[in-house]
């Protein structure tokens, strides 16, 4: 494709590095954090700075003794230099949210309300964003959670992890570490030492959960890592959606961002979980961004409970991240959707775990990778399939699309039968945008990034299609703004 | 008047190959055209150069479109301009609405044209009225954009898009291949009822069957590269009886 000849002016050439990522502000506030390092009296301060019981700390201490003998993985197809885990500060926290907590939403720092403004995600209970109630969540701390009381008429709890902890500790205590233990690998159990917040839903027996939960989450504190943990528990017979959203400022440095994710679907309960994924990917040359290593599982425990997951994945420098389903009850449910999209440097290893113990279970796996320019995007997932599994049932399809010579994708599947009657069925393929598919485009009147646009998104209909319907609106902005120069 | 079109002397390399050798063709505004010729004779390059395909490198002569000379230009700015290219060969592109295509190609073009972008109902409803003329099957303009098409609806698929478009020259690549005769006559109609004193054709094909029902003004004869014969409506039917057996002027 020829290049485009005219030159651009300094101003123009701004603008068009600020579109590539427009998020990479820094909000400008006085950060309380603690030391950069990783030692117990760390552990014990942030428990302390959250007036935390002490089976909780106990937990921590736990997890972080057993952290100190275990290595980092490396069998995912990323590579990036040793990570100094003394280097990182693993508590950073605006110093007005520290002082009165995420109480009121009328006493918010004007500064934060501004920043999430900013983020499109306005911290009010509004008309407009009555179907969706929001919890904020500011380097390690929550800021603010929308639409508290209106779903505690229902029974629904949710608010910040600390808070939970407070309030709810029976609830807490019974399901922490279920879904994923502390010893579960190098990140979970350097998360469960020392995570700082996130998000925590309960739906009790019997309800739909009327609005879509979401968290937002934001990195803005440098050299801080962000070690969320959330748990959401849907009861028997309920159903919650829950999206998550995520971004970070634009920043040399790469910020390590470990979070856990624990999901428990009792009887006959639905979770429906969410993510666009937006951490600063880093620029050009692979300088910068996010590494996001993040540890994702649900249980389906009891019979007929369905949980799905649907990632779209555009940011992070690195993206380690496996969101999984243990179908335990009989007839449960998994499903896996997931768009992974790495331009530029970034890589991404990428998929789930379905494992079927239960009988009758069915699991789905979606997942379409697109790679440009010098990006890698391998897919990783495994579905086991053990002795008790009767008629256990998989369909994975994983597709690649790759754009440019220099891109890369990588299916990586294993499969684990225990059971003779298990069905199972694996279809791949990989394809390349075609300059036969640009220039039909081209000829139609569309220019060449909406046209690329235009076919990755069809490449991702499939997934993009289950996200709520306002994400999807926005994922599908994100694909096109992700690969803006992934052409000429 | 200048003509809608103007090539003089056009060479055009592919791979370092020459396929073009020194074509010379105008169409005047408001004219229906023919190029016929054997098959690899260079039509197909000649409808992707004027649409402004990568890799057809001009290597001499002129290309002007409207008196501006388009050598240079990107595929979609001549698109926006009025050049529409039915395709040989139309190209699937999975996943992505028939519908919703056609809805941002419009717009991208009118956006150009200082028109005022189509809001979806008014879209929707001048897509039914061209679908009905052209009998074509709703469903498919539901569908992805030619995935899992027949030859024939792939076609006929390109005429609705162009109908849709309307253009100030169309190049039709071979339309008529893979369509039966009923749906050759619906899509002739639909060309037909496009003819204008402000619009031009270039109907490239193999056989002179659909020159039956769209009866051009011009015909050309396309050999090795270059028109080695043009002639009015009846070159056709002589070239129908007696195949292309006039050898080219001057042999690479
Ligand atoms: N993309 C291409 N790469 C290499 N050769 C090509 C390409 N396109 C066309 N050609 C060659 O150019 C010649 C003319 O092809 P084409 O224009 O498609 O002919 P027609 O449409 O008249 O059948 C043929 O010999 C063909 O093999
Ligand atoms: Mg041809």
């Amino acid at each position: 494709m020829p290049e485009q000849q005219r030159t651009l002016g300094a101003a123009e050439v701004e603008q068009l590095v600020e579109r590539e990522y427009a998020y990479g502000f820094v909000t400008d506030i006085e950060t309380e954090r603690v030391p950069p390092g990783l030692s117990e009296d760390v552990i014990r301060l942030i428990s302390e700075k959250k007036e935390e019981p002490q089976w909780l700390l106990d937990w921590r201490l736990k997890a972080y003794e057993l952290w100190q003998g275990m290595t980092e993985p490396d069998w995912a197809k990323v590579s990036y230099p040793k990570i100094n885990y003394d280097e990182i500060s693993y508590y950073a926290a605006p110093k007005s949210a520290v002082k009165d907590g995420p109480q009121s939403l009328d006493d918010i720092d004007p500064e934060l309300r501004r920043t999430y403004e900013k983020l499109g995600i306005p911290l009010v209970e509004q008309q407009r964003l009555a179907g969706i109630a929001v919890d904020a969540v500011f380097d390690s701390v929550s800021v603010a959670t929308t639409f508290k009381e209106k779903l505690a008429e229902l029974g629904v709890i949710f608010c910040s992890f600390s808070e939970a902890v407070k309030e709810h500790p029976e609830l807490v205590r019974k399901y922490l570490g279920t879904v994923v233990p502390h010893t579960d690998n190098f990140f979970a159990s350097l998360n469960s030492a020392v995570f700082s917040d996130g998000s925590f839903v309960y739906v009790p027996k019997g309800v739909r959960c009327p609005m879509e939960l979401s968290t937002y989450f934001r990195i803005n504190a440098s050299e801080t890592g962000q070690f969320e943990r959330t748990l959401i528990i849907a009861d028997e017979g309920s159903y919650v959606s829950y999206l998550e959203g995520c971004t970070a400022p634009m920043r040399d440095e790469n910020q390590l961002h470990a979070a856990v994710v624990e999901l428990v679907a009792l009887e006959d309960a639905r979770i429906k979980y969410s993510t666009v994924q937006n951490w600063y990917p880093g620029d050009k040359n692979g300088v910068g961004g996010i590494y996001n290593f993040v540890t994702k599982r649900g249980k389906c425990a009891g019979a007929r409970s369905h949980i799905s997951w649907t990632q779209v994945e555009t940011g992070s420098a690195i993206t380690w991240k496996y969101p999984s389903c243990i179908l335990l009850g009989d007839d449960s449910i998994g499903e896996f959707y997931s768009v992974a999209l790495t331009a530029n440097r970034q890589q991404a290893d990428t998929g789930t775990k379905m494992i079927h113990i239960g009988k009758n279970t069915k699991s789905t796996i979606i997942s379409k990778g697109i790679s440009a320019g010098h990006g890698q995007n391998t897919y990783r997932g495994q579905v086991k399939i053990l002795p008790g599994a009767w008629n256990a049932r998989n369909f994975s399809q994983c597709d690649s699309l790759l754009i440019g010579p220099d891109s890369g994708a990588h299916t990586v599947p294993y499969i684990d039968v225990a059971n003779p009657e298990a069905q199972l069925e694996h279809e791949a393929s990989t394809s390349r945008i075609g300059e036969d598919q640009l220039f039909y485009c081209r000829q139609r009147g569309i220019d060449p990034e909406e046209a690329v646009s235009l076919i990755v998104n069809g490449f991702a209909r499939d997934v993009l299609s289950e996200l709520p319907m306002e994400f999807a609106v926005e994922a599908q902005k994100l694909l096109g703004v992700s690969l803006e120069g992934a052409v000429g | 008047m200048t003509p809608l079109l103007e090539i003089c002397g056009l060479h055009v390399e592919v791979e370092g190959r020459e396929i073009l050798r020194g074509l010379d063709l105008e169409i005047p505004l408001g004219e229906t055209h023919a190029v016929m010729g054997p098959n690899g004779s260079g039509k197909s390059t000649l409808a992707h150069v004027i649409a402004g395909r990568e890799g057809y490198e001009i290597t001499g002569g002129i290309i002007r479109y409207q008196g501006e000379d388009i050598a240079e230009m990107e595929p979609e700015e001549r698109a926006r301009k009025g050049v529409f290219l039915a395709f040989q060969y139309p190209v699937e592109i999975p996943g992505v609405n028939n519908t919703y295509f056609l809805k941002a190609a419009v717009n991208e073009i009118r956006k150009h044209r200082d028109q005022p972008e189509l809001d979806a109902v008014d879209f929707l409803s001048l897509m039914k009225e061209r679908v009905k003329l052209l009998d074509f099957d709703v469903d498919l303009i539901k569908r992805p954009v030619n995935e899992g098409f027949s030859g024939g609806e792939k076609k006929r698929n390109e005429i609705l898009q162009m109908t849709v478009l309307e253009p100030t020259l169309g190049v039709l690549d071979e339309t008529d291949s893979g369509l039966d005769i009923d749906a050759l006559r619906i899509v002739a109609e639909g060309v037909n009822r496009m003819r204008s004193p402000e619009r031009s054709f270039l109907v490239i094909t193999h056989y002179q069957r659909l020159l039956d029902h769209i009866v051009p003004d011009r015909v050309h004869v396309l050999q090795d590269g270059r028109i080695v014969e043009s002639g009015g409506r009846d070159l056709a039917h002589r070239l129908e009886a007696e195949g292309y057996t006039r050898p080219a002027a001057v042999p690479a």
